[in-house]
């Protein structure tokens, strides 16, 4: 059973084509990597799949609902009911707890409930952390935040931009490892990635070129490639 | 864990943790809801001040006889007296007057009560002393550089009784009166004292009071005891009560004029700090609007970061607007303000809404942020 379905997805801006006749499916409890070069249209994927804009042509399917029909409100709880975000650059609301990162997360899903933020923020070894501020901790801790705030409300798909971009090797280690784990009970992930390395780790990685797919491969592959 | 617990952490969060930026907008506040409260403060105590101020004029409102005889009696004047509230009656007093002599020179001599005179005519230049015994008479400053009476000397006063018989009395003189007006041409005697020497008492030919109130209370004072007291018939002296009306309507004028100015100058101040923290925070509203906020739960956000701020600066302001009002009246009135109950839930309430409405620009624009900002890093 596929969980995101599109269909001919180009995305326009301006005279810009970012993204041209796109046909892409992910099945439910896949892991695929979206890799390419800078300005290949990763991001704008990104944006399109995680329901953060809108396709100029084609047809965008998340869980059985037409994203390209919704209002912004629709899209809206589209985010918040069925995507987990985890983003490069960590993004956690810098005047808020590690725990009330993960709270509010709750907050504007349905109802706030603390002690199920902090067994998440166990999950990712932040439990000793979870009373500090983003700023008290390092960028590994950060990100792994960001992981227990996507994962707080179970959504059906996890989507991730470049999530050890900005780590070290021990830190993308320890990443790599939680994903592994949400995979291993049957999450949907998508990462965005420049790195061999973390594409490797996927089921199946797609490489983007000149808003085209270019090549479709295996995680398996690409590691012996590389 | 209620929802409304978790907002109101968010809420105390963002401005307790993020505090350089929130007390420049606070003191913006404060300041503000200050001179705010100070200005309303002073806008309600006007009257009262001012009221002060304009008895030291003398009197606002006088009673003369209703009919053509050109006397009234005391029993009338003190009916009249109980339609005047008791606690903004500040004095009454009865004139009566005869034609008497003083030293063999013929003056209109007016029978007072010296203790209401010193009330409802505070202005009087006094050269000696007020009398405080029944022997004792005030002259006008005219009769004094006639007569050449001093005060602390002996002077007779003559004159008929009701009965033409004739009479005379030495009295001493305590002091000389200046006004500027007709008094100085007349001899002051206590009313119960000409009253003995006329053989004749209960009958005055004027009354002055000096009342605090608006004009419009002063009319409805003199309408009710019109209505009510047929012997006297209440005229308000118009250049006193009109005067007041008039630098009244022009001092509240003025308040009002400068508090609009001030809420103006709150309102540009607040929606600048504010639109420099939606600036700021342009990456935050991203990410919660990425992980599933409405625009409405951001703009429910912000705008209780506004009325937060507002209480908090509105709070301050309103204890300090007193202090400041204080200052402005000690200078201005050199007199204390009095503390006014309602200045301070008003300065409250209106810091509140002057800062929620800065809000709503800034609060629109946060609203209009793409989540996906957050994503490309911008």
């Amino acid at each position: 059973m596929n969980i995101l379905e599109l269909k001919d997805v180009s995305m326009t801006y301006g005279t810009v084509k970012a993204l041209q006749h796109i046909d892409l499916t992910v099945g439910q409890g896949e892991w695929l990597a979206i890799m390419g070069p800078s300005g290949s249209g990763k991001t704008t994927m990104m944006n399109i799949v995680g329901c953060m804009d809108k396709a100029s042509d084609g047809s965008v399917v998340l869980d059985g609902q037409e994203l390209s029909k919704l209002p912004p409100r629709g899209l809206t709880a589209i985010r918040r009911d069925k995507i987990g975000l985890i983003f490069q650059q960590f993004h956690l609301v810098p005047y808020l707890t590690a725990l009330e990162n993960v709270v509010i997360a709750q907050y504007y899903h349905s109802m706030p409930d603390e002690d199920e933020a902090l067994e998440a923020l166990r999950s990712v070894g932040l439990g000793e952390r979870a009373r500090h501020l983003p700023s008290q901790l390092s960028g590994g801790e950060q990100q792994r935040v960001c992981i227990a705030r996507a994962l707080i409300n179970c959504p059906k798909l996890i989507l991730a931009d470049e999530p050890t971009g900005n780590l070290d090797e021990a830190n993308e280690k320890l990443v790599l490892e939680i994903l592994h784990r949400l995979h291993g009970s049957g999450s949907t992930i998508i990462v965005v990635t420049h790195s061999p390395d973390v594409g490797s780790h996927a089921d199946r990685v797609i490489v983007l070129e000149h808003g085209k797919i270019a090549r479709t491969t295996t995680g398996a592959l690409l590691h012996k490639s590389a | 864990m209620k929802k409304r617990l978790v907002f109101a952490n968010m809420i105390l969060r963002s401005l307790t943790r993020r505090r350089s930026r929130m007390l420049a907008a606070l003191m913006a506040i404060a300041i503000g809801s200050t001179v705010l409260s100070g200005m309303l403060t002073i806008y309600l105590d006007i009257p009262r001040q001012l009221g002060r101020e304009f008895r030291s004029y003398g009197a606002n409102l006088v009673l003369v006889p209703a009919g053509e005889s050109g006397i009234m009696s005391m029993d009338d004047v003190e009916e009249a007296a109980e339609y005047l509230p008791p606690d903004k009656l500040v004095g009454v007093t009865p004139y009566r007057y005869e034609s008497l002599g003083i030293n063999r020179q013929p003056c209109t001599t007016a029978g007072v009560r010296f203790a209401q005179v010193a009330k409802t005519s505070p202005y009087w230049r006094v050269d000696g002393s007020w009398p405080e015994r029944s022997n004792e008479i005030m002259i006008g400053s005219d009769i004094a550089r006639f007569t050449g009476i001093t005060p602390g000397t002996q002077a007779r006063i003559s004159g008929h009784t009701r009965d033409m018989k004739p009479f005379a009395v030495d009295m001493t003189v305590s002091g000389v009166v200046g006004t500027g007006g007709a008094e100085e041409s007349v001899v002051f005697v206590e009313l119960s004292t000409l009253e003995a020497m006329m053989g004749a008492g209960g009958q005055v030919n004027l009354v002055e009071i000096s009342v605090e109130g608006s004009q419009r209370e002063l009319e409805e004072m003199a309408g009710e005891i019109g209505a009510n007291v047929p012997g006297v018939a209440p005229r308000l002296v118009k250049r006193i009560a009109g005067s007041e009306a008039t630098v009244l309507g022009k001092l509240r004028s003025l308040v009002f004029l400068v508090t609009a100015v001030v809420m103006g100058l709150i309102l540009i101040c607040v929606a600048t700090t504010m639109m420099t923290v939606v600036m700021e925070r342009r990456r935050e509203i991203g990410l919660k609007k990425a992980i599933g906020a409405e625009s409405s739960a951001i703009i429910g956000e912000f705008i209780a970061e506004g009325a937060a701020l507002g209480l908090a600066g509105g709070l301050a302001g309103a204890v300090s607007g007193f202090f400041f009002a204080q200052l402005i009246s000690v200078n201005v009135f050199n007199r204390s303000v009095a503390f006014d109950y309602i200045a301070v839930p008003a300065a409250l309430a209106a810091a509140v809404l002057v800062t929620v409405l800065a809000c709503l620009p800034p609060v629109k624009k946060a609203a209009d942020i793409e989540p996906a900002v957050v994503l490309r890093g911008e």
